[in-house]
């Protein structure tokens, strides 16, 4: 079923960096440039009405922010949208314009991640308090917090 | 039988000579009113507790208080995260005198399987005076049925002569932590 999204979005889409992977769970990858057009094309071409998780994911050398998406309408789903982001400066376009229900799931992949959603109309931490150090759930953030004032100041 | 006999049978019938604190003790052992909250899974036991299988109204709890100022006892039922300890505290210190804690499940005591994380307190007794600890993940509700048992025997075993909620200057309120950068610090502790 992806896959045949995948082929209507490269028509809809030519010369952009859209990508199948193959898989257990067949996912789309999509640059952060274009990630907002495809978006709202899915929701408005394809159906996709409900956001069911925005999940943020360290790797090595890039962070990467998952979508599952999933259609009321049409009882079908999910279809999984994945966001590379630099591990420098991670930041992508917010989708909260297109699924209101992405607002409080881009604070959360903010507050424990650090990964900006340019565009979010209020990016503020939700579980963790205004002036919180560091983003915890990074792979480098040690697990007890930054406790004492001679560890390495968070990125 | 005459008027003073009968006088002497009725007075020997009808009242009972006991200390004060005895009968002071009594009275506030058996109506201690816990506070209705719970932070976490533990709350689940204690809501056990609380209902019809177990019971707690059987030793005179005999309903959660949802305003800390009714409240004699404080049950910190689960994990006290960072955010949560500030609000615990408060709550604490809105109590009237006299006052109790009980430490709840292994979070409470010490931090429990999230021990030295970046955002749970390891253990209430770091801000609060911990009276009475129940051990357990989560407690089953006869174990905190024990607590409150040991906790009578406690509050048995006060004096209104040494009780340190009457006497006149002392500081009792405890200070409520604030959220720094880092985690909680105590306001005027903040080390450099």
């Amino acid at each position: 079923m992806s896959r045949e999204v995948y082929a209507r979005l490269v028509e809809e889409f030519p010369g952009s960096s859209l990508e199948y992977l193959e898989g257990k769970e067949p996912a789309i990858s999509v640059k952060a440039n274009d990630l907002f057009g495809v978006a709202r094309h899915l929701k408005e071409k394809e159906g996709y009405d409900y956001l069911s998780a925005v999940t943020g994911v360290d790797y090595p050398d890039r962070f990467e922010v998952v979508y599952h998406l999933y259609s009321m309408k049409e009882r079908k789903g999910p279809l999984t949208l994945k966001v590379s982001a630099s591990k420098e400066e991670p930041e992508i376009p917010s989708v909260t314009p297109i699924w209101s229900g992405a607002n409080f799931q881009e604070r959360e992949v903010y507050d424990l991640m650090g990964i900006r959603f340019a565009g979010h109309p209020k990016l503020t931490r939700i579980l963790l308090w205004e002036g919180y150090e560091g983003h915890p759930l990074r792979k480098g953030f040690p697990i007890e917090g930054y406790k004492s004032m001679g560890q390495e100041e968070p990125s | 039988m005459t008027e003073e006999e009968y006088i002497a049978e009725q007075i020997r019938r009808n009242v009972i000579i006991t200390t004060i604190d005895k009968i002071y003790n009594w009275g506030r052992r058996s109506s201690v009113w816990p506070m209705g909250f719970g932070l976490a899974c533990c709350a689940f036991e204690m809501i056990c507790a609380a209902a019809s299988r177990f019971d707690f109204a059987r030793f005179g709890m005999e309903m959660m208080r949802p305003t800390p100022r009714q409240a004699d006892l404080m049950i910190v039922a689960g994990t006290v995260t960072n955010k949560m300890a500030p609000q615990v505290v408060r709550l604490y210190d809105q109590m009237p005198e006299p006052k109790y804690v009980l430490a709840m499940g292994a979070c409470a005591i010490s931090g429990g399987p999230f021990k030295d994380t970046y955002n749970v307190v390891n253990g209430i007794d770091t801000y609060l005076p911990v009276d009475v600890y129940v051990p357990g993940c989560p407690p089953r509700p006869e174990a905190l049925i024990e607590g409150f048992i040991k906790l009578h025997q406690k509050i048995e075993g006060q004096t209104i002569i040494t009780s340190p909620w009457y006497r006149k200057g002392v500081e009792r309120e405890v200070p409520v932590p604030a959220l720094g950068p880092r985690g909680l610090v105590i306001p005027g502790e903040e080390d450099e």
